[in-house]
């Protein structure tokens, strides 16, 4: 036990020390936003949209407003806010811009979206007063698919957007694709075509959204309590809402039961119901309910990709020409527009493998549908589910192994450019596969699934191999040409005069475990214990801007920059230190037990804590060029393409041909995320990801009936994996050291969402390999196997609604 | 709805005299009138177990029952596990094992363990994994939470044998 305590190697890096955040959130102590009150607080709720596509015709409040306990009640007129726009610096034939309004105006664009905000003094009466309004819509046609959507003459979801297409980019088309079609047709290689799909998920944090706006005189501040994960981009986006200073607006996030994406992007209520604050002058608090999250909450998945790719006789690949179309729902979110999915597709699609030619058009569409933000991975899972299913394809026609093809075609020479024009850094794409397969082969799980096949039972082996872009630097996202460009962070780190230290970092933690993580690499760089170290975050007048958490970039770009103010803090210990001890700053150095050491004469040592003193409390001792005071400040942006995390999954499944029932009967997954900072962290952030993969790929979807509704406004009709239907998971670390980083680190957020739903898709494929069936649209839902089955033809399965 | 009822709710072994509303939920009682803000709210419609409670020793929706109907009844919730601030060995189990991430779904485990334990004392990994699937989590995917309740389920049975053989 005490190893854990005591890091690896006398380091904290590397150790699964107990977590900083586990005390609160164990006893009850934890503050979530819910859990706020605050003096003479009322309670908002919102009249929600009955109808997916409509003219808003009237709106009578004048019931509600009668409603005992109904304070007041607002339209969009009578806010009158300024609307949420996100934008691409693309040229219109690329981009469309739209924009949301804070609550609908003029028509309503999906079953769900805001109407009116209604503000009581407790929640049960703002309900009532809901209840009471009167709301007239005229309705419109609706767009629920992608062929009505984009149908000669359809109904435009916004008049802005021809065609009700957001965003249609065509950026890679390399001069030698359709020659290398030809050669693969007119030699012994092969073409094949696939067309996957996958459904709409909501990425549910278990915490709906939330917010608490009360007016503070004091401060001449709006203060926005409120679950995000990227309070700065909340601030800027709420106060050119409110039209306001920033300064003007503080926003605060306590406790947070997850994001997963969903809340990375600037929602409308929080805006309204910091207006009703400001307006009312009262604390307003909004909590979303668990129908509002599922109808109207932020979505996700939604695509369709015809994947085209060129082999030849080796199995290698020679080309691939995409087409991709991403339903984004009715609104583009803040800020990083509708272009998040498609954007995202296009760059990575040829994924782990070497790909000399490649072409790639990708669209998102608008439809009457919640709005999508990004979900843990965007789009990789779906990328990488459609490349996967092309090499398996592939392998079935050229008649080679599904491990042999992907090991032809990984990339294995680092650093390696793309055809797509990334730079990929040193990874374990080979090793990682060649481990993942010798698990599944030294368990003896081909053997039992040839046993099986004997048996008449079909058990199946799948395997996913990807990378995935952790550290998007701003140069990164520069590419994508967004309007507001995320990437770098900036970190401040402060010592009291006890020689203990206060950390904040422009990230933003639900669940990642920042608190203990960000801590263990300031304490190692600093040689501090981790109980002197305390991280502060979620406060946009702590830190002057951060990009908050998304993408993996915690500790790949927010953990570089605590590392480096942390840096900085120590050279000016040693400064100081050098000048106490009479001696030159070069003859010092930490001594990684919380004091700075003479290095010609080790019996010569000066505590943080003399140094601290010295710095606040006789400042008159400090040398003639320091100021009084111990903090640093440094920023963080990682250069060139970023960095990349990578893994292979392998999955064992039976598919049970009477009920349609998937059972997975194995899970392992080999990953490299560089050097891991908290072992236990990375293997929950990886089995985290992949019960959420595999939820995408057994059981969650959203669908829509033809006139708009959503299928699911309950935990009865979504269905999430409960831990009867999530395996136990193996996690095998590789640790390639990443050079554009710190510490060495990638990232490991999304990974396991990535790699789920292809593994399980092939291996589900694979157990019904005797049958004719191929399946290449998620979720596999046990009615699909039973119809595939009865098909028993090889075709495309769609998802019966 | 201006018909409310003075009741006597007993929990943690404290009695409180609240005024509620009959349509008012027990979870919104406790974590609104008692200041008792463990206790959390995930979808009240029963199926997420965020705001499990023990109501005379059984694991309970907090957001199916009425304030009103559980008057006569024990309630626990999750600020009664630990005692004089050391963590139960349940909780320190769930840290150990790296059963919980955003922290938001744990304290209804907590309760759900705590109540399942106290009635299947020496329950195998199968029945704690299906006990569990009472609840959702949306971080850990399940494994740890499983780990750390077997591990607290094995270290009471041979604290228990332990005390046999004394």
């Amino acid at each position: 036990m005490t190893a854990r305590f005591d890091g690896r190697n006398g380091r904290w890096v590397g150790a699964s020390v107990p977590r900083r955040e586990d005390p609160r959130l164990l006893t009850g102590r934890g503050r979530f936003v819910d859990d706020i009150r605050l003096p003479g607080m009322l309670h908002a709720a919102f009249v929600r949209s009955t109808v997916a596509h409509g003219k808003l015709a009237g709106i009578d409040l004048s019931a509600t407003l009668a409603v005992d306990g109904v304070v007041a009640a607002y339209t969009a007129e009578d806010l009158g806010l300024g609307d949420i726009v996100a934008l691409l610096d693309r040229p219109p034939e690329e981009f469309s811009p739209t924009a949301m309004p804070i609550l609908a105006r003029e028509k309503v664009r999906f079953t769900g979206e805001p109407v009116a905000l209604v503000v009581a003094r407790d929640p049960y009466s703002a309900e009532d007063g809901v209840e009471a309004a009167v709301v007239d819509y005229e309705p419109l046609g609706a767009i629920v698919s992608e062929e009505s959507a984009l149908a000669a003459g359809a109904p435009l979801v916004h008049d802005e957007a021809p065609g009700n297409v957001l965003v249609d980019v065509s950026m890679f088309d390399t001069p030698g694709v359709d020659a290398a079609f030809e050669a693969a047709r007119a030699g012994g290689g092969r073409v094949v075509e696939v067309v996957t799909k996958s459904g709409r998920q909501n990425a549910l944090p278990l915490e709906t959204r939330g917010v608490v706006a009360s007016w503070d005189d004091h401060d001449d501040q709006l203060l926005v309590q409120m679950c995000t994960q990227v309070p700065h981009q909340v601030r800027t986006a709420m106060a050119r809402s409110l039209r306001v200073p920033e300064r003007t607006v503080r926003v605060t996030v306590p406790d947070m039961g997850g994001g997963f994406g969903q809340k990375c992007v600037v929602g409308r209520e929080e805006i309204a119901v910091a207006a009703a604050a400001r307006r009312l002058n009262r604390p307003v608090k909004w909590i979303e309910d668990r129908r509002e999250a599922l109808t109207a909450g932020f979505l996700a998945r939604e695509q369709r990709y015809r994947t085209l790719a060129a082999f030849d006789e080796d199995g290698r690949i020679t080309a691939l020409d995409v087409d991709v179309v991403c339903d984004m729902g009715a609104y583009s979110c803040y800020p990083f527009t509708a272009g998040i999915e498609p954007l995202m597709a296009s760059a990575e699609m040829p994924s782990v493998y070497q790909v000399p030619e490649y072409r790639v058009r990708a669209r998102a569409i608008a439809s009457n549908k919640a709005p999508t933000a990004p979900y843990r991975g965007v789009s990789r899972p779906q990328y990488v589910m459609a490349i996967e299913r092309v090499m398996e394809r592939a392998a079935r026609e050229l008649g080679l192994d599904p491990v042999e093809i992907r090991r032809r075609n990984v990339i294995t020479q680092f650093p390696y450019t793309g055809v797509n024009a990334i730079t990929y850094d040193p990874g374990t794409y080979r090793e990682s596969l060649e481990l993942a397969e010798a698990a599944i082969q030294d368990e003896g799980w081909y053997e039992i699934r040839e046993r099986a096949a004997a048996e008449g039972r079909h058990i199946g082996i799948g395997y996913c191999c990807f990378s995935e872009r952790t550290g998007y630097g701003s140069g990164a996202f520069a590419k994508r040409k967004m309007a507001v460009v995320p990437g770098f962070d900036i970190s401040e780190i402060r010592m009291d005069t006890t020689g203990s230290v206060v950390v904040t970092s422009g990230t933003m933690n639900h669940g990642q475990s920042h608190e203990t993580t960000l801590a263990q690499i300031v304490a190692d760089r600093l040689g501090l214990h981790l109980d002197q170290v305390k991280l502060r975050q979620g406060d946009t007048e702590r830190i002057a801007y951060g990009w908050g958490t998304f993408a993996s970039r915690s500790v790949t770009i927010g953990g570089s920059a605590v590392s480096l103010a942390a840096g900085k803090l120590g050279e000016l210990l040693c400064k100081i230190a050098a000048h106490l001890l009479e001696t030159s700053p070069d003859n010092v150095r930490l001594d990684g037990d919380g004091g700075v050491v003479q290095i010609d004469d080790p019996e010569r040592r000066a505590s943080f804590e003399e140094i601290a003193d010295v710095a606040y409390l006789r400042s008159h001792l400090l040398p003639k060029d320091v100021e009084p005071t111990l903090t640093a400040t440094a920023s963080f942006d990682v250069p060139g393409d970023g960095t990349f995390s990578n893994a292979t999954h392998a999955v064992v499944v039976e598919a049970d041909p009477g009920t349609g029932r998937i059972k997975i009967l194995r899970y392992a997954c080999v990953e490299d995320c560089g050097v891991v900072i908290h072992p236990q962290v990375v293997d929950g952030q990886c089995r985290g990801g992949i019960a959420q993969g595999i939820a995408g790929a057994l059981f969650e979807e959203i669908t829509y009936a033809g006139n708009g509704e959503p299928s699911a406004a309950s935990f009865i009709d979504y269905l999430v994996p409960t831990a009867t239907e999530i395996p136990d998971i193996t996690v095998t670390h590789l640790e390639t050291p990443c050079a554009f980083t710190e510490n060495g680190a990638k990232g490991a957020g999304e990974g396991g969402t990535i790699g789920a739903p292809a593994a399980v898709l092939n291996a589900i494929n694979d157990a019904l390999r005797h049958t004719g069936v191929e399946l290449d649209v998620t979720p596999v839902h046990p009615q699909t196997v039973l119809a595939a089955l009865d098909a028993g033809v090889h075709k495309e399965m769609s998802v019966p609604s | 709805m201006s018909d409310r009822h003075l009741i006597d709710l007993t929990v943690n072994g404290e009695t409180h005299e609240v005024l509620v509303e009959p349509r008012k939920t027990l979870l919104d009682v406790l974590r609104h009138d008692l200041g008792l803000t463990g206790t959390h709210v995930g979808c009240e419609h029963g199926v997420c177990g965020a705001c499990t409670v023990l109501v005379d020793g059984e694991p309970v929706r907090a957001c199916l029952m009425f304030a009103v109907q559980a008057e006569a009844a024990e309630i626990r919730t999750v600020e009664s596990l630990s005692r004089d601030g050391e963590l139960s060995d349940l909780q320190r189990s769930f840290s150990e094992h790296h059963g919980l991430q955003c922290g938001f779904c744990t304290p209804g485990f907590l309760m759900l363990a705590e109540g399942f334990l106290a009635q299947r004392p020496d329950a195998g990994r199968e029945e704690i994994r299906e006990a569990v699937s009472a609840n959702l989590c949306r971080c850990t995917g399940y494994q740890t939470i499983v780990d750390a309740i077997e591990a607290t389920a094995t270290r009471r049975c041979h604290a228990k044998e332990k005390e046999a053989t004394a």
